[in-house]
Protein backbone atom coordinates (compact mmCIF):
# COMPACT_ATOMS: atom_id res chain seq x y z
CA UNK A 1 0.00 0.00 0.00
CA UNK A 2 1.10 3.56 -0.72
CA UNK A 3 1.17 5.85 2.29
CA UNK A 4 -1.24 8.74 2.08
CA UNK A 5 1.09 11.78 1.73
CA UNK A 6 0.29 14.45 4.28
CA UNK A 7 0.85 17.41 1.92
CA UNK A 8 -2.08 16.44 -0.31
CA UNK A 9 -5.75 17.40 -0.13
CA UNK A 10 -8.54 15.00 -1.03
CA UNK A 11 -12.06 14.91 -2.43
CA UNK A 12 -14.71 12.43 -1.37
CA UNK A 13 -14.69 11.25 -5.01
CA UNK A 14 -11.09 10.09 -4.35
CA UNK A 15 -9.08 12.63 -6.35
CA UNK A 16 -6.05 14.22 -4.68
CA UNK A 17 -4.52 17.61 -5.32
CA UNK A 18 -1.17 19.11 -4.54
CA UNK A 19 -0.77 22.88 -4.45
CA UNK A 20 2.46 24.59 -5.46
CA UNK A 21 1.88 28.36 -5.56
CA UNK A 22 -0.72 28.80 -8.30
CA UNK A 23 -0.16 25.34 -9.83
CA UNK A 24 -2.39 22.49 -8.75
CA UNK A 25 -1.57 18.86 -9.60
CA UNK A 26 -4.46 16.38 -9.76
CA UNK A 27 -4.43 12.60 -9.44
CA UNK A 28 -6.45 9.76 -7.92
CA UNK A 29 -5.88 8.21 -4.53
CA UNK A 30 -4.30 4.88 -3.71
CA UNK A 31 -7.69 3.70 -2.49
CA UNK A 32 -9.27 4.69 -5.82
CA UNK A 33 -6.68 2.87 -7.94
CA UNK A 34 -7.03 -0.19 -5.74
CA UNK A 35 -10.82 -0.21 -6.17
CA UNK A 36 -10.53 0.29 -9.93
CA UNK A 37 -8.03 -2.49 -10.47
CA UNK A 38 -5.42 -2.49 -13.20
CA UNK A 39 -5.58 0.70 -15.23
CA UNK A 40 -5.34 0.10 -18.99
CA UNK A 41 -6.24 3.50 -20.44
CA UNK A 42 -6.29 7.13 -19.37
CA UNK A 43 -7.99 9.91 -21.33
CA UNK A 44 -6.40 13.25 -20.43
CA UNK A 45 -7.63 16.79 -21.05
CA UNK A 46 -5.95 19.06 -23.62
CA UNK A 47 -3.54 21.79 -22.59
CA UNK A 48 -5.51 25.04 -22.53
CA UNK A 49 -8.79 23.41 -21.45
CA UNK A 50 -10.53 25.50 -18.85
CA UNK A 51 -12.49 23.79 -16.11
CA UNK A 52 -14.83 24.84 -13.39
CA UNK A 53 -14.61 23.03 -10.07
CA UNK A 54 -16.57 19.74 -10.36
CA UNK A 55 -16.08 19.34 -14.13
CA UNK A 56 -15.17 15.95 -15.55
CA UNK A 57 -11.59 16.51 -16.68
CA UNK A 58 -10.21 13.03 -17.39
CA UNK A 59 -11.29 9.40 -17.62
CA UNK A 60 -9.47 6.42 -16.19
CA UNK A 61 -10.32 2.95 -17.46
CA UNK A 62 -9.37 -0.28 -15.74
CA UNK A 63 -9.98 -3.77 -17.08
CA UNK A 64 -13.17 -3.64 -15.04
CA UNK A 65 -14.71 -0.23 -15.60
CA UNK A 66 -14.45 3.38 -16.71
CA UNK A 67 -14.36 6.11 -14.10
CA UNK A 68 -14.42 9.91 -14.40
CA UNK A 69 -11.83 12.14 -12.80
CA UNK A 70 -13.29 15.44 -11.59
CA UNK A 71 -11.33 18.61 -11.12
CA UNK A 72 -11.63 19.80 -7.54
CA UNK A 73 -10.86 23.40 -8.44
CA UNK A 74 -11.40 25.86 -11.30
CA UNK A 75 -8.45 26.54 -13.57
CA UNK A 76 -6.69 26.09 -16.89
CA UNK A 77 -4.78 22.94 -17.88
CA UNK A 78 -1.10 23.78 -18.32
CA UNK A 79 0.42 20.31 -18.41
CA UNK A 80 -0.76 16.69 -18.73
CA UNK A 81 1.05 13.50 -17.79
CA UNK A 82 1.73 12.12 -21.30
CA UNK A 83 3.59 9.11 -19.94
CA UNK A 84 0.22 7.67 -18.86
CA UNK A 85 -0.67 7.13 -22.52
CA UNK A 86 2.03 4.50 -22.84
CA UNK A 87 2.18 3.48 -19.18
CA UNK A 88 -1.30 3.77 -17.67
CA UNK A 89 -0.26 1.25 -14.98
CA UNK A 90 1.66 4.09 -13.26
CA UNK A 91 -1.72 5.10 -11.82
CA UNK A 92 -1.63 1.79 -9.92
CA UNK A 93 2.03 1.61 -9.04
CA UNK A 94 2.64 5.26 -8.14
CA UNK A 95 -0.70 7.03 -7.60
CA UNK A 96 0.82 9.98 -5.70
CA UNK A 97 3.98 10.50 -7.75
CA UNK A 98 4.40 9.26 -11.33
CA UNK A 99 0.69 8.55 -11.77
CA UNK A 100 -0.49 12.19 -11.63
CA UNK A 101 -3.02 13.23 -14.29
CA UNK A 102 -2.81 16.97 -15.06
CA UNK A 103 -1.70 20.34 -13.74
CA UNK A 104 -3.91 23.40 -13.52
CA UNK A 105 -3.02 27.05 -13.32
CA UNK A 106 -5.37 28.47 -10.68
CA UNK A 107 -6.09 32.13 -9.89
CA UNK A 108 -5.49 33.43 -6.36
CA UNK A 109 -9.19 33.93 -5.95
CA UNK A 110 -10.00 30.30 -6.82
CA UNK A 111 -7.22 28.90 -4.65
CA UNK A 112 -9.29 29.77 -1.60
CA UNK A 113 -11.70 26.91 -2.30
CA UNK A 114 -8.93 24.42 -1.44
CA UNK A 115 -9.56 24.98 2.25
CA UNK A 116 -12.83 23.11 1.97
CA UNK A 117 -11.09 19.91 0.81
CA UNK A 118 -10.15 17.06 3.14
CA UNK A 119 -6.71 16.70 4.67
CA UNK A 120 -4.95 13.34 4.31
CA UNK A 121 -5.97 12.52 7.84
CA UNK A 122 -9.62 13.36 7.23
CA UNK A 123 -9.59 11.36 4.01
CA UNK A 124 -8.09 8.33 5.76
CA UNK A 125 -10.72 8.44 8.47
CA UNK A 126 -13.46 8.74 5.83
CA UNK A 127 -12.12 5.55 4.24
CA UNK A 128 -11.96 3.81 7.61
CA UNK A 129 -15.56 4.80 8.22
CA UNK A 130 -16.57 3.19 4.95
CA UNK A 131 -14.81 -0.08 5.51
CA UNK B 1 -24.25 -13.68 1.06
CA UNK B 2 -23.40 -17.20 -0.11
CA UNK B 3 -19.81 -18.42 0.07
CA UNK B 4 -18.22 -21.50 -1.43
CA UNK B 5 -16.30 -23.99 0.71
CA UNK B 6 -13.10 -22.38 -0.60
CA UNK B 7 -13.85 -18.94 0.86
CA UNK B 8 -11.16 -19.21 3.56
CA UNK B 9 -8.63 -20.37 0.98
CA UNK B 10 -9.41 -17.39 -1.24
CA UNK B 11 -9.04 -15.08 1.73
CA UNK B 12 -5.64 -16.58 2.56
CA UNK B 13 -4.51 -16.08 -1.04
CA UNK B 14 -5.24 -12.36 -0.88
CA UNK B 15 -8.43 -12.43 -2.93
CA UNK B 16 -10.46 -9.32 -3.54
CA UNK B 17 -14.12 -10.31 -3.54
CA UNK B 18 -17.14 -9.32 -5.60
CA UNK B 19 -20.84 -9.94 -5.10
CA UNK B 20 -21.76 -12.18 -8.01
CA UNK B 21 -25.52 -12.85 -7.95
CA UNK B 22 -25.53 -13.17 -4.18
CA UNK B 23 -22.24 -15.09 -4.00
CA UNK B 24 -19.11 -13.60 -2.49
CA UNK B 25 -16.60 -14.71 -5.12
CA UNK B 26 -12.95 -13.89 -5.86
CA UNK B 27 -12.63 -11.20 -8.55
CA UNK B 28 -8.82 -11.38 -8.53
CA UNK B 29 -5.92 -12.25 -6.23
CA UNK B 30 -3.79 -9.21 -7.04
CA UNK B 31 -3.52 -8.93 -10.81
CA UNK B 32 -6.36 -9.82 -13.14
CA UNK B 33 -4.09 -9.30 -16.15
CA UNK B 34 -1.41 -11.69 -14.88
CA UNK B 35 -4.05 -14.27 -14.00
CA UNK B 36 -5.53 -13.98 -17.47
CA UNK B 37 -2.19 -14.46 -19.20
CA UNK B 38 -1.30 -17.40 -16.93
CA UNK B 39 -4.31 -19.27 -18.29
CA UNK B 40 -3.36 -18.42 -21.89
CA UNK B 41 0.31 -19.33 -21.39
CA UNK B 42 0.39 -22.11 -18.78
CA UNK B 43 -2.46 -23.02 -16.40
CA UNK B 44 -4.60 -21.73 -13.57
CA UNK B 45 -7.36 -22.92 -11.26
CA UNK B 46 -10.81 -21.37 -10.75
CA UNK B 47 -13.42 -21.94 -8.07
CA UNK B 48 -16.75 -21.97 -9.92
CA UNK B 49 -18.73 -23.73 -7.20
CA UNK B 50 -21.41 -21.03 -7.42
CA UNK B 51 -22.67 -22.64 -10.63
CA UNK B 52 -25.62 -25.02 -10.51
CA UNK B 53 -25.51 -28.77 -10.96
CA UNK B 54 -28.69 -30.69 -11.79
CA UNK B 55 -28.85 -34.48 -12.13
CA UNK B 56 -31.59 -36.25 -14.11
CA UNK B 57 -32.57 -39.92 -13.76
CA UNK B 58 -35.28 -42.05 -15.31
CA UNK B 59 -36.20 -44.24 -18.25
CA UNK B 60 -37.26 -41.15 -20.20
CA UNK B 61 -34.32 -38.97 -19.23
CA UNK B 62 -33.05 -38.87 -22.80
CA UNK B 63 -36.51 -38.03 -24.17
CA UNK B 64 -36.77 -35.25 -21.61
CA UNK B 65 -33.42 -33.79 -22.66
CA UNK B 66 -34.38 -34.02 -26.33
CA UNK B 67 -37.53 -32.04 -25.56
CA UNK B 68 -36.16 -29.29 -23.31
CA UNK B 69 -32.81 -28.51 -24.97
CA UNK B 70 -32.49 -26.82 -28.37
CA UNK B 71 -29.47 -29.00 -29.09
CA UNK B 72 -30.01 -32.73 -29.58
CA UNK B 73 -28.38 -35.13 -27.10
CA UNK B 74 -28.97 -37.90 -29.66
CA UNK B 75 -25.77 -36.90 -31.38
CA UNK B 76 -23.52 -37.57 -28.39
CA UNK B 77 -22.26 -40.84 -26.93
CA UNK B 78 -22.30 -41.92 -23.32
CA UNK B 79 -19.45 -40.10 -21.57
CA UNK B 80 -19.79 -36.99 -23.74
CA UNK B 81 -21.00 -33.46 -23.21
CA UNK B 82 -22.92 -30.97 -25.32
CA UNK B 83 -23.41 -27.20 -25.15
CA UNK B 84 -27.01 -26.02 -25.47
CA UNK B 85 -29.49 -23.38 -24.46
CA UNK B 86 -32.96 -23.67 -22.99
CA UNK B 87 -35.63 -21.25 -24.17
CA UNK B 88 -39.15 -20.19 -23.31
CA UNK B 89 -42.00 -20.99 -25.71
CA UNK B 90 -41.18 -17.93 -27.82
CA UNK B 91 -37.54 -19.00 -28.27
CA UNK B 92 -36.11 -16.45 -25.79
CA UNK B 93 -33.00 -17.73 -24.02
CA UNK B 94 -33.48 -18.71 -20.36
CA UNK B 95 -29.91 -19.93 -19.94
CA UNK B 96 -27.02 -21.67 -21.62
CA UNK B 97 -25.64 -24.86 -20.15
CA UNK B 98 -23.56 -27.96 -20.65
CA UNK B 99 -25.33 -31.32 -20.57
CA UNK B 100 -23.37 -34.49 -19.77
CA UNK B 101 -24.68 -37.88 -20.90
CA UNK B 102 -23.87 -40.85 -18.63
CA UNK B 103 -26.36 -43.07 -20.49
CA UNK B 104 -29.91 -42.83 -21.84
CA UNK B 105 -31.29 -42.79 -18.32
CA UNK B 106 -28.86 -40.45 -16.60
CA UNK B 107 -27.76 -36.91 -17.46
CA UNK B 108 -26.13 -34.01 -15.65
CA UNK B 109 -26.61 -30.32 -16.43
CA UNK B 110 -24.36 -27.46 -15.27
CA UNK B 111 -25.95 -24.03 -15.64
CA UNK B 112 -25.30 -20.48 -14.49
CA UNK B 113 -25.45 -19.18 -10.95
CA UNK B 114 -27.69 -16.17 -11.52
CA UNK B 115 -30.48 -18.06 -13.29
CA UNK B 116 -31.16 -20.74 -10.67
CA UNK B 117 -34.86 -19.97 -10.11
CA UNK B 118 -35.72 -19.71 -13.78
CA UNK B 119 -33.84 -22.86 -14.72
CA UNK B 120 -35.18 -24.84 -11.79
CA UNK B 121 -38.77 -23.76 -12.58
CA UNK B 122 -38.23 -24.59 -16.23
CA UNK B 123 -37.14 -28.15 -15.47
CA UNK B 124 -39.84 -28.59 -12.82
CA UNK B 125 -42.69 -27.53 -15.07
CA UNK B 126 -41.53 -29.54 -18.09
CA UNK B 127 -40.53 -32.77 -16.37
CA UNK B 128 -44.10 -33.69 -15.32
CA UNK B 129 -44.85 -35.24 -18.70
CA UNK B 130 -41.81 -37.55 -18.54
CA UNK B 131 -40.84 -40.61 -16.55
CA UNK B 132 -37.84 -38.78 -15.16
CA UNK B 133 -36.80 -37.04 -11.95
CA UNK B 134 -34.19 -34.43 -11.17
CA UNK B 135 -32.28 -33.11 -8.21
CA UNK B 136 -30.28 -29.95 -7.66
CA UNK B 137 -26.88 -30.66 -6.07
CA UNK B 138 -25.88 -27.56 -4.11
CA UNK B 139 -23.44 -29.47 -1.90
CA UNK B 140 -21.13 -30.33 -4.81
CA UNK B 141 -18.39 -27.93 -5.84
CA UNK B 142 -16.77 -27.24 -9.21
CA UNK B 143 -13.15 -26.41 -9.97
CA UNK B 144 -11.92 -25.43 -13.42
CA UNK B 145 -8.29 -26.09 -14.30
CA UNK B 146 -7.62 -24.31 -17.57
CA UNK B 147 -4.70 -23.56 -19.85
CA UNK B 148 -2.29 -25.34 -22.21
CA UNK B 149 -0.56 -27.05 -19.25
CA UNK B 150 -3.78 -28.02 -17.45
CA UNK B 151 -3.71 -31.63 -18.64
CA UNK B 152 -0.21 -32.33 -17.33
CA UNK B 153 -0.97 -30.48 -14.11
CA UNK B 154 -4.16 -32.40 -13.42
CA UNK B 155 -2.62 -35.75 -14.40
CA UNK B 156 0.13 -35.18 -11.85
CA UNK B 157 -2.22 -34.11 -9.11
CA UNK B 158 -4.81 -36.84 -9.59
CA UNK B 159 -2.28 -39.48 -10.70
CA UNK B 160 -4.42 -40.51 -13.65
CA UNK B 161 -3.99 -40.52 -17.42
CA UNK B 162 -6.28 -38.04 -19.22
CA UNK B 163 -5.13 -38.43 -22.85
CA UNK B 164 -8.14 -40.57 -23.74
CA UNK B 165 -10.52 -37.82 -22.76
CA UNK B 166 -11.03 -35.53 -25.71
CA UNK B 167 -12.69 -32.15 -25.64
CA UNK B 168 -16.29 -32.44 -24.37
CA UNK B 169 -15.87 -35.88 -22.86
CA UNK B 170 -15.90 -36.82 -19.19
CA UNK B 171 -15.10 -39.59 -16.75
CA UNK B 172 -15.71 -40.48 -13.10
CA UNK B 173 -12.75 -41.40 -10.89
CA UNK B 174 -12.55 -41.80 -7.13
CA UNK B 175 -15.69 -39.80 -6.38
CA UNK B 176 -14.66 -37.10 -8.86
CA UNK B 177 -16.44 -36.11 -12.05
CA UNK B 178 -13.84 -34.85 -14.55
CA UNK B 179 -14.79 -33.25 -17.87
CA UNK B 180 -12.66 -31.69 -20.56
CA UNK B 181 -14.68 -28.50 -20.77
CA UNK B 182 -14.25 -24.85 -19.84
CA UNK B 183 -14.98 -21.21 -20.51
CA UNK B 184 -11.61 -19.85 -21.55
CA UNK B 185 -10.91 -20.95 -25.12
CA UNK B 186 -7.97 -23.03 -23.87
CA UNK B 187 -7.61 -26.72 -23.22
CA UNK B 188 -8.94 -27.42 -19.76
CA UNK B 189 -10.91 -29.49 -17.32
CA UNK B 190 -13.76 -29.03 -14.89
CA UNK B 191 -13.85 -31.20 -11.80
CA UNK B 192 -17.03 -31.74 -9.78
CA UNK B 193 -17.00 -33.34 -6.36
CA UNK B 194 -17.56 -33.09 -2.63
CA UNK B 195 -15.90 -30.12 -0.89
CA UNK B 196 -13.29 -32.26 0.96
CA UNK B 197 -12.03 -33.82 -2.28
CA UNK B 198 -11.95 -30.52 -4.12
CA UNK B 199 -10.25 -28.69 -1.26
CA UNK B 200 -7.48 -31.26 -1.55
CA UNK B 201 -7.12 -30.69 -5.32
CA UNK B 202 -7.18 -26.92 -4.81
CA UNK B 203 -4.45 -27.09 -2.16
CA UNK B 204 -2.29 -29.36 -4.33
CA UNK B 205 -2.62 -26.98 -7.28
CA UNK B 206 -1.62 -24.00 -5.15
CA UNK B 207 1.32 -25.92 -3.67
CA UNK B 208 2.49 -26.76 -7.20
CA UNK B 209 2.36 -23.08 -8.20
CA UNK B 210 -0.75 -23.36 -10.35
CA UNK B 211 -2.20 -19.95 -9.54
CA UNK B 212 -5.76 -19.20 -8.48
CA UNK B 213 -7.72 -17.23 -11.09
CA UNK B 214 -10.60 -14.90 -10.24
CA UNK B 215 -13.87 -14.15 -11.98
CA UNK B 216 -12.34 -11.00 -13.50
CA UNK B 217 -9.95 -13.01 -15.66
CA UNK B 218 -12.69 -15.58 -16.27
CA UNK B 219 -14.68 -12.80 -17.94
CA UNK B 220 -11.85 -11.40 -20.08
CA UNK B 221 -10.85 -14.94 -21.11
CA UNK B 222 -14.37 -15.80 -22.25
CA UNK B 223 -14.71 -12.53 -24.21
CA UNK B 224 -11.45 -13.28 -26.05
CA UNK B 225 -12.80 -16.78 -26.68
CA UNK B 226 -16.01 -15.26 -28.09
CA UNK B 227 -18.21 -17.02 -25.57
CA UNK B 228 -21.48 -15.47 -24.48
CA UNK B 229 -22.32 -14.53 -20.92
CA UNK B 230 -25.98 -15.08 -20.17
CA UNK B 231 -27.65 -11.94 -18.85
CA UNK B 232 -25.11 -9.78 -20.69
CA UNK B 233 -24.76 -10.94 -24.29
CA UNK B 234 -28.15 -12.61 -24.28
CA UNK B 235 -31.29 -12.45 -22.16
CA UNK B 236 -34.81 -13.85 -22.31
CA UNK B 237 -35.45 -11.17 -24.98
CA UNK B 238 -32.89 -12.72 -27.35
CA UNK B 239 -33.20 -15.83 -29.46
CA UNK B 240 -30.26 -18.14 -30.25
CA UNK B 241 -29.97 -16.93 -33.86
CA UNK B 242 -29.27 -13.35 -32.86
CA UNK B 243 -26.86 -14.60 -30.18
CA UNK B 244 -24.37 -16.42 -32.41
CA UNK B 245 -25.93 -19.68 -31.20
CA UNK B 246 -27.90 -20.86 -34.24
CA UNK B 247 -25.57 -23.86 -34.21
CA UNK B 248 -27.05 -25.10 -30.93
CA UNK B 249 -30.57 -25.29 -32.37
CA UNK B 250 -30.64 -28.71 -33.98
CA UNK B 251 -33.45 -29.26 -36.50
CA UNK B 252 -31.81 -32.27 -38.16
CA UNK B 253 -34.24 -34.88 -36.78
CA UNK B 254 -37.64 -33.94 -38.25
CA UNK B 255 -39.38 -36.17 -35.76
CA UNK B 256 -37.94 -34.52 -32.67
CA UNK B 257 -40.29 -32.09 -30.95
CA UNK B 258 -38.66 -29.54 -28.67
CA UNK B 259 -39.69 -26.39 -26.86
CA UNK B 260 -40.25 -23.44 -29.22
CA UNK B 261 -39.41 -25.58 -32.27
CA UNK B 262 -42.00 -23.86 -34.46
CA UNK B 263 -41.06 -20.36 -33.35
CA UNK B 264 -37.35 -21.05 -33.71
CA UNK B 265 -37.91 -22.35 -37.26
CA UNK B 266 -39.65 -19.10 -38.11
CA UNK B 267 -37.00 -16.98 -36.36
CA UNK B 268 -34.22 -18.78 -38.21
CA UNK B 269 -35.66 -17.58 -41.52
CA UNK B 270 -36.53 -14.04 -40.51
CA UNK B 271 -33.74 -13.07 -38.10
CA UNK B 272 -32.12 -9.76 -39.04
CA UNK B 273 -29.55 -9.21 -36.31
CA UNK B 274 -26.36 -10.96 -35.32
CA UNK B 275 -23.86 -11.13 -32.47
CA UNK B 276 -20.30 -10.46 -33.67
CA UNK B 277 -16.87 -9.56 -32.40
CA UNK B 278 -15.73 -5.93 -32.43
CA UNK B 279 -12.18 -4.64 -32.18
CA UNK B 280 -11.45 -1.01 -31.33
CA UNK B 281 -8.79 0.37 -33.66
CA UNK B 282 -8.19 3.43 -31.52
CA UNK B 283 -7.36 4.17 -27.90
CA UNK B 284 -10.15 3.56 -25.46
CA UNK B 285 -12.14 0.69 -24.03
CA UNK B 286 -15.35 -0.84 -25.35
CA UNK B 287 -18.06 -1.28 -22.71
CA UNK B 288 -21.48 -2.87 -22.80
CA UNK B 289 -24.22 -0.45 -23.81
CA UNK B 290 -22.12 1.64 -26.21
CA UNK B 291 -23.80 2.26 -29.56
CA UNK B 292 -22.38 0.84 -32.79
CA UNK B 293 -23.27 3.09 -35.71
CA UNK B 294 -22.95 2.80 -39.47
CA UNK B 295 -24.93 4.93 -41.92
CA UNK B 296 -28.50 4.86 -40.64
CA UNK B 297 -28.10 1.61 -38.74
CA UNK B 298 -27.41 1.01 -35.09
CA UNK B 299 -26.28 -1.83 -32.90
CA UNK B 300 -24.95 -2.15 -29.38
CA UNK B 301 -21.91 -3.49 -27.56
CA UNK B 302 -23.05 -6.31 -25.24
CA UNK B 303 -19.66 -7.10 -23.64
CA UNK B 304 -16.62 -4.88 -23.86
CA UNK B 305 -13.24 -5.04 -22.21
CA UNK B 306 -9.53 -4.59 -22.60
CA UNK B 307 -8.00 -7.80 -23.92
CA UNK B 308 -4.97 -8.59 -21.77
CA UNK B 309 -3.62 -11.01 -24.38
CA UNK B 310 -4.10 -8.81 -27.48
CA UNK B 311 -3.53 -5.56 -25.55
CA UNK B 312 -6.41 -3.94 -27.40
CA UNK B 313 -10.01 -3.35 -26.57
CA UNK B 314 -12.41 -6.00 -27.86
CA UNK B 315 -16.05 -6.81 -27.35
CA UNK B 316 -19.16 -8.58 -28.51
CA UNK B 317 -21.89 -6.55 -30.20
CA UNK B 318 -25.39 -7.16 -31.49
CA UNK B 319 -25.74 -5.42 -34.87
CA UNK B 320 -27.92 -5.57 -38.00
CA UNK B 321 -27.19 -8.56 -40.25
CA UNK B 322 -26.05 -6.32 -43.12
CA UNK B 323 -23.50 -4.40 -41.09
CA UNK B 324 -20.05 -5.69 -42.03
CA UNK B 325 -16.32 -4.91 -41.95
CA UNK B 326 -16.21 -1.52 -40.21
CA UNK B 327 -18.44 0.71 -38.15
CA UNK B 328 -18.17 3.38 -35.49
CA UNK B 329 -18.66 3.10 -31.78
CA UNK B 330 -19.89 6.03 -29.72
CA UNK B 331 -17.70 6.48 -26.63
CA UNK B 332 -18.26 9.61 -24.52
CA UNK B 333 -19.72 11.55 -27.45
CA UNK B 334 -16.88 10.60 -29.80
CA UNK B 335 -17.16 8.26 -32.78
CA UNK B 336 -14.27 5.79 -32.95
CA UNK B 337 -13.62 3.17 -35.61
CA UNK B 338 -14.29 -0.50 -34.86
CA UNK B 339 -13.61 -3.57 -36.97
CA UNK B 340 -16.42 -6.12 -37.19
CA UNK B 341 -15.09 -9.65 -36.89
CA UNK B 342 -16.25 -13.19 -36.59
CA UNK B 343 -15.52 -14.71 -33.18
CA UNK B 344 -13.52 -16.18 -31.43
CA UNK B 345 -10.69 -13.67 -31.16
CA UNK B 346 -8.43 -16.30 -29.58
CA UNK B 347 -8.40 -20.09 -29.54
CA UNK B 348 -5.75 -22.11 -27.75
CA UNK B 349 -3.35 -19.21 -27.40
CA UNK B 350 -3.62 -18.25 -31.05
CA UNK B 351 -4.98 -14.87 -32.16
CA UNK B 352 -7.54 -15.71 -34.87
CA UNK B 353 -8.11 -12.29 -36.42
Amino acid sequence: MNETPSDLKFLDSHEWIKVDDNTVIVGISDHAQNELGEVVFVELPAIGDEFISGDEAAVVESVKAASEVYTPISGEVIEVNDTLEENPELVNTSPYEEGWFFKLEVSDENLGSIDSLMTAEEYSSMLDGNS
Amino acid sequence: MNRTFLYESHLGLGSKFVNFSGWEMPIHYGSQINEHNCVRNSAGIFDVSHMNIFDFFGVEAKEFMRYVLTNDVNKIDDGSALYSVITNNEGGIIDDLIVYKFNNEKFRVVSNCSTFDDVNNFFESNIIKFDCKFIHNPSLGILAIQGPESKIALENILEIELSNYKSFSFTERNKLFISRTGYTGEDGFEVIGEPEELQNIWDLCISKSIPPIGLGARDTLRVEAGMNLNGTDMTIKNNPFESNLGWVVDFSDDKRDFIAKENLTEIKNTNKVKLVGVLLNEKGVLRSGQKIIKDDFEGEVTSGTFSPYMKKSIGLARIPMDMNRNANVLIRNKLLNVKILSIPFIRKGKIMI
